[in-house]
């Protein structure tokens, strides 16, 4: 399940599984969803965020700090910090696929 | 119709293993937040909680009888049986026929439902232990504390979420209001840590990582706790016919429903609980001058909460005192709201209000005078006791010193 965990984290393809997971989260169409799509445009609310939340984190198998959540409004704010999760997080996973 | 007098209160929480010792602590703005010792904190992303430290089945039941209660039917019982000591009843079988139990509990009895499933899941085995079911049912504290007193009346336990006490005593007011029970024996009770519950409530992100500071400007979120409060309700007639001690009287109970969002409150839900409230007691808004609020320390519930309250009060709101004792008890779920009423009560009866402690600066957003950090007397005629639950269900007790 885990994401390029220790490789080089590619922007637009952590972008695009964000995009992934927030559709099949809420049950939208991905093409509905682009790199600037705020959530709130797409209806959800703070319940909605915390179960993405939840969402991201198995996708991506990182552990999103209560206070980074409340922060990440958007698909591209979301990329931008699971990229930095992913990058402080050890590298002692072999985990490489995305 | 009948007025409805408190003659009773028993409490047992992280700030007091009776009602003597929580008043203490209330006034004095003494928190019992701190380290959760109970649970290994390893794996969570709190560390903080309101524990009774200390608290050993063993030392308030016999053994055998300790093995049959989980940890929240036996606080539920240990403050039945202050209450109606501190009551001074004297039992008689046709009082022991039509007396009400009336518990409130979120969660009933889960940190059993827990070890079982970690026997199943964890352990690999192929059963569970066979009083999971009695122990972890949420009506078993009012089972408990009908057996323990002989009461034979109506039994039954409300579930919801954070109001279920205000709602176990607003209907045990109801019914001794109206004639259908003498006497009501009414709280809630709560044991909230156990590490799969805890867990849940990491998930939500509404528990602080820090401490519970209710509106204050940094609040950060809420903190848990645990313990029961239980009150006797009886007419107020009959109280003073036997010259029992009046501690208050409840003169109004008010509920609605957000029928909105899960978990996100609605300014119109509470603002109509309170207002239900005044109205079943027949108070202008002009005579409450002390609310004990729901006040949990989370960013959403508690400018809602102050929005309610200029809603119901309007200019008034400037002259009352708001405070949230959940700040020192912590939140203790199913059993806040009788925590919070006994609080309220002995603030009338004591002419004291306890403060909202760990409070560091005011948030805009919660324009009122929350009494920060240290108590201060007044004489208060009538206050409020708030309750809003997730699940959008509220409760508003109204209750007049004696």
């Amino acid at each position: 399940m885990g994401f390029m965990a220790n490789t080089i984290v590619s922007s637009d393809r952590v972008i695009d599984r964000v995009r992934a997971v927030v559709a099949d989260n809420q049950r939208i169409s991905v093409d509905q969803i682009t790199a600037d799509t705020r959530f709130e445009d797409l209806g959800m609310d703070s319940l909605d965020a915390t179960n993405l939340m939840f969402a991201l984190e198995d996708a991506f198998d990182i552990s999103i700090p209560d206070d980074d959540a409340k922060a990440l409004h958007s698909v591209r704010q979301v990329a931008t910090g699971i990229q930095k999760l992913l990058i402080e997080r050890p590298q002692d996973t072999t985990v490489s696929s995305g | 119709m009948h007025r409805v007098a408190v003659t009773g209160m028993g409490v047992i929480c992280a700030i007091g293993s009776n009602t003597s010792e929580y008043w203490t602590s209330l006034k004095d703005g003494r928190g019992g937040i701190g380290p959760i010792q109970s649970v290994d904190c390893t794996n969570l992303r709190f560390r903080n909680g309101a524990e009774v430290h200390a608290f050993n089945g063993n030392d308030h039941f016999d053994s055998k009888r300790a093995d049959f209660m989980d940890r929240f039917a036996q606080f539920a019982v240990v403050a039945a049986r202050e209450a109606v000591r501190d009551a001074k009843l004297e039992w008689t079988s046709a009082l022991r026929s039509s007396t009400a139990v009336i518990t409130g509990s979120c969660l009933g009895g889960q940190t059993t439902e827990d070890c079982g499933f970690v026997d199943l899941y964890r352990q690999g085995r192929n059963r569970v232990h066979p009083l999971t079911i009695p122990k972890s049912m949420a009506n078993a504290a009012a089972s408990h504390i009908c057996i323990e007193l002989g009461i034979t009346g109506p039994g039954f336990t409300v579930s919801t979420a954070c109001s279920s006490a205000a709602h176990a005593l607003g209907l045990g007011f109801w019914m001794v209001r109206a004639g259908v029970a003498p006497l009501a024996i009414a709280g809630g009770s709560e044991a909230p840590f156990s590490f799969g519950i805890m867990k849940a409530w990491e998930a939500l992100r509404v528990v602080s990582s820090t401490t519970c500071r209710p509106f204050s400007r940094d609040r950060n979120g809420m903190i848990l706790g645990e313990g029961a409060a239980i009150l006797v309700l009886e007419s107020f007639d009959m109280a003073q016919a036997r010259g029992a001690p009046i501690y208050g009287e409840i003169v109004g109970f008010g509920m609605s429903s957000d029928a909105g969002h899960l978990t996100h409150p609605s300014p119109d839900g509470a603002a109509m609980a309170m207002q239900k409230a005044l109205a079943d007691a027949h108070l202008e808004a002009a005579q409450v001058e002390y609310i004990n609020a729901h006040g949990t320390g989370t960013e959403v519930n508690d400018p809602v909460e102050v929005a309610a309250i200029r809603t119901v009060f309007g200019k008034h709101a400037d002259s009352i005192a708001v405070s949230s004792t959940k700040s020192m008890h912590g939140h203790a779920l199913g059993a806040a709201a009788a925590l919070e009423a006994v609080a309220a009560i002995l603030a009338l009866h004591h002419g004291v209000i306890p403060p909202t402690i760990n409070f560091t600066a005011p948030d805009p957003a919660c324009p009122l005078d929350v009494v920060p950090n240290c108590s201060r007397r007044a004489d208060v005629g009538y206050c409020l006791s708030n309750s809003f639950a997730f699940g959008g269900m509220n409760a508003s007790l109204a209750i007049r010193r004696v």
